[in-house]
């Protein structure tokens, strides 16, 4: 703005002017900023028996050094002893990579697929890919339980084809295997996307040239496609990873008992056993294991804005 | 040509994937059996008893009002912070700003609707319907902020500059020309905020309170206890609607644009004579 600013001075005595950029700032600060702000304090809290269930810790600004004598890290002391908890958050991080890597070895060939398509029918595909993701994600993960489920959809036509006996089912419904089918379903538009619009940038006579030049089309892929392609793979691979990370829908409606997901884990804390100072130390610990992420994906962000 | 028809293969089964399942569920939905894999004949009874299902059309009002408001004031904070991202390049907390835009989109939903709930319980508000609002017009403000931005970036000011010169005030020039060159992109951030908001289950249990039941938080609560028909036949309407919505956004952007290049080759036609 400052170069435009000074040639219009007379702009920045508007009111409005301000208004721009103080609305969104104080809402953001008010309902994204404070309540992380909250979910530190508490996850430093005693669990109490009441409604809330935790001890206030912070009565006016005079009682500030009580406050600090409050403080204690009992709830993270805890997250420690228990293994559950770290089980958890190794499970997510293991859930996450792999399903990540999937997504990439799915989407990769669909990105460049369309990237490569005739120009008329790319916004077709593009629309193709988006389409899905309007439809809830609650719905399309719910349908693959019909499918999944052992008397369900795969193990009929398995069945009817008979690459499986009368008397087998598929058991994959309620096992790490069905999150991964259900994480990778769901993200896949989040990954071809951000793939697409590098690949389909790429000045396609640097591959011509190499194509001339006697490079084989892999040894070309490796050395040209690729590389040109990696903001592409780092974006796609922040937007799918992160959420994964946290995420509760696919591993409870999918994923067996057994399936540990920290999302979960969190869900199961608040909800179910009501401790919601313990639950808030999970939420901190969770997200100081995504801040380099985070940091990665926003710096990408911001080289494309 | 080995490569296009690697391509076509690879295209062919990536929308297969992506699409057989949504698919099965709308075929099913029509199923007179009760069983998932037993196909008893069409049939609109599932249709029938998702009407009289109180508790779930109830659902359905909350979540089409939780939408449209929530939907509508991301809309405007989302297009001023997109504003603020694009046009001002200067002022205390600009990163703190810009990255509070960024983190929403991938913030695990856990930790927003759990950091949500806090606040409200801090402040001793009543968890209900206004609740669900703030939740997602906080979330879904980051969305439409995206899309704005991405049709800012590419904005030709010099329109804008002729109105300021020419003695326009700030305020007019921003409603009688940058509004609507941006309008396309404000009316897509509010599809895309009113989409994310009638999906969201997690943040919405969080924040939800009694009398405040989302057709989501009911789906989830209904397929925990095993899928039923009657949630194909909603799933189903949901996916009409979204497809009728998208296509007919799509159909009037196209034409949009077809008018705006005829008016051009008109204006150009005129101005060479």
């Amino acid at each position: 703005m400052a170069a435009v600013s000074e040639a219009r001075s007379d702009e920045n005595a508007s009111p409005f002017r301000w208004l721009v950029v103080v609305l969104p700032y104080v809402w953001l600060l008010l309902f994204f900023v404070a309540p992380f702000l909250i979910i530190l304090k508490i996850s430093l809290s005693d669990t109490a028996i009441s409604q809330p269930p935790y001890t206030p810790l912070f009565q006016g600004f005079g009682a500030l050094s009580d406050f600090l004598a409050q403080l204690d890290f009992e709830n993270y002391l805890f997250l420690t002893d228990d293994p559950l908890y770290i089980q958890s958050y190794l499970s997510s991080l293991r859930i996450a990579f792999i399903s990540t890597v999937l997504l990439l070895l799915i989407g990769y060939p669909i990105a460049l697929a369309m990237a490569r398509a005739p120009l008329a029918i790319r916004p077709t595909l593009v629309m193709l890919v988006i389409l899905p993701f309007w439809t809830s994600f609650l719905i399309r993960v719910y349908a693959w339980i019909g499918i999944l489920k052992p008397d369900g959809l795969l193990t009929l036509l398995l069945h009817s084809i008979g690459l499986l006996g009368p008397e087998d089912q598929v058991q994959i419904f309620r096992t790490d295997y069905a999150v991964f089918v259900g994480i990778v379903y769901s993200y896949l538009p989040f990954m071809v996307l951000p793939l697409y619009s590098a690949l389909e940038k790429m000045d396609n006579s640097l591959i011509e040239a190499a194509n001339d030049l006697g490079c084989p089309p892999l040894k070309a892929f490796w050395r040209i496609t690729f590389p040109l392609s990696l903001p592409g793979v780092i974006a796609g691979s922040m937007i799918c990873f992160i959420p994964i990370t946290g995420e509760f829908v696919i591993p409870d409606l999918l994923g067996g008992a057994d399936t540990l997901m920290i999302g979960k884990t969190l869900w199961t804390e608040f909800f179910g056993n009501r401790d919601w100072p313990l639950a808030s130390s999970v939420a901190v610990i969770l997200l100081i294991m995504l801040v380099v992420p985070i940091m990665i994906f926003q710096n990408q962000q911001k080289k494309v804005a | 040509m080995k490569s296009s028809r690697f391509d076509a293969t690879v295209l062919t089964l990536g929308f297969a994937f992506l699409y057989i399942p949504i698919i099965i569920l709308v075929v099913y939905s029509f199923n007179a059996s009760r069983l998932v894999t037993v196909w008893g004949g069409f049939s609109l009874h599932w249709y029938q008893t998702m009407w009289s299902n109180e508790g779930l059309m109830d659902a359905a009002w909350v979540t089409a009002r939780v939408g449209v408001i929530s939907a509508t004031i991301g809309t405007v904070l989302g297009t001023l912070a997109a504003l603020t991202l694009v046009r001002f390049s200067r002022f205390p907390g600009r990163m703190l700003f810009s990255g509070m835009i960024y983190a929403p989109l991938v913030m695990p939903e856990v930790i927003t609707g759990l950091s949500m709930l806090l606040l409200f319980v801090a402040v001793g508000v009543d968890r209900g319907f206004w609740t669900v609002i703030i939740a997602h017009t906080t979330f879904t403000m980051c969305y439409v902020a995206i899309v704005v931005q991405s049709r800012l970036l590419t904005f030709d000011r010099s329109l804008e500059e002729a109105a300021l010169d020419l003695g326009c005030p700030p305020v007019k020039t921003f409603f009688t020309i940058t509004l609507p060159l941006i309008f396309p992109a404000v009316v897509a951030g509010w599809m895309l905020a009113f989409t994310l908001s009638l999906d969201d289950l997690v943040i919405s249990s969080f924040t939800t309170g009694p009398g405040a039941t989302t057709l989501p938080i009911k789906i989830y609560s209904q397929v925990r206890l095993g899928v039923t028909p009657e949630i194909n036949a909603i799933c189903t309407i949901l996916i009409g609607l979204v497809t009728i919505g998208v296509i007919i956004a799509s159909i009037s952007t196209k034409r949009a644009e077809l008018r705006r290049q005829q008016d051009e080759h008109l204006a150009v036609g005129r101005g060479a004579t």
